[in-house]
């Protein structure tokens, strides 16, 4: 049994070289312990069933950037479909298919004279109901507090650098809109399908950290 | 149309950045009307506020501090936040 030999060192590194992450014994924080005392409630009053909150926990995980990345590739590749996209992008989004909820979003575009970046710096507010759970570090007090002061430093350390004929223009998600980039088109992928478009779309090109980039 | 935010420090639920409270900014669009968050927040019978979409250019915002005074942000604000500049 591999566990029976003494010589065992759990301060030792895992056969891939990282530390082993510790069980996080801890005790509950005042709002986790509220979260499952409510939830609790809610099933035994039969308000809800703890299958239906799995249910919604999976629809939300299912939900990835290769769903805005549909919405950008039809974009680029239909000029119509990009202008309903910059009118209302909640309503073409869900023209398209996709299941975003009572979500209200905004598509702002990239042009040779613009460069949209988007944060929220009150919360963590993100179009998770198209785009999946935001990234841990959109959520920081360093990204939210930075990218009002000095996106260009923020993006530069993303890679990004913005040419200073370029307008950086920041997009606080302060209340009740969500926000999508919609990427300028790398010129060299002018005529492919919106199909081998969507794969050049990443997560971070939509929310304006990052630009398009060829698929690996 | 030119607008300021109003330079009001209450307590409780805010949608308003401290940042922007008492700058001014340019309309970029009206988005509708939604419920307030301020009595929403505390299941008070909630008003309806136009929300409003306003650009702020740097320069405005943080003075001489302005990492590049032209580049913008822009935030949506509820109505009632906002007196004409």
């Amino acid at each position: 049994m591999p566990h029976d030999h003494h010589d065992h060192d759990h301060g030792a590194l895992s056969p891939s070289g990282h530390p082993y992450r510790k069980d996080d014994d801890i005790v509950l924080s005042y709002w986790q312990m509220m979260e499952i005392s409510v939830r609790e409630l809610l099933i035994e009053k039969g308000h809800i069933t703890a299958a239906q909150i799995h249910n919604q926990i999976n629809t939300m995980d299912a939900r990835s950037p290769a769903n805005g990345a549909k919405v950008v590739a039809r974009a680029w590749s239909d000029p119509e479909f990009k202008s309903a996209l910059l009118t209302d992008a909640g309503q073409a989004s869900r023209d398209m298919g996709f299941d975003i909820g009572p979500m209200h979003l905004i598509a702002v575009e990239n042009t040779i004279l613009v460069h949209n970046v988007v944060v929220c710096t009150l919360c963590s507010c993100y179009p998770r109901n198209l785009l999946g759970l935001p990234p841990d570090w959109y959520k920081s007090r360093a990204y939210r507090s930075r990218t009002v002061i000095e996106p260009r430093k923020v993006l530069s350390e993303f890679g990004v650098e913005i040419a200073q004929d370029v307008q950086v223009r920041v997009h606080d998600s302060t209340a009740d809109m969500r926000y999508l980039v919609l990427p300028a088109q790398p010129k060299e992928t002018m005529g492919l399908s919106a199909d081998e478009l969507a794969y050049w779309v990443t997560r971070d090109s939509m929310i304006g950290v990052g630009l398009p980039q060829a698929p690996k | 149309m030119k607008v300021r935010v109003q330079n009001h420090w209450p307590p409780g639920h805010i949608r308003t950045p401290a940042y922007l409270r008492g700058k001014t900014g340019e309309i970029e669009r009206e988005i509708g009307l939604f419920n307030n968050p301020e009595q929403n927040a505390y299941r008070l019978p909630p008003q309806q506020q136009r929300l409003v979409r306003v650009r702020f250019t740097m320069a405005e915002i943080w003075g001489d501090a302005a990492e590049t005074p032209d580049d913008v942000i822009e935030a949506e604000i509820y109505a009632h936040w906002l007196e004409p500049a």
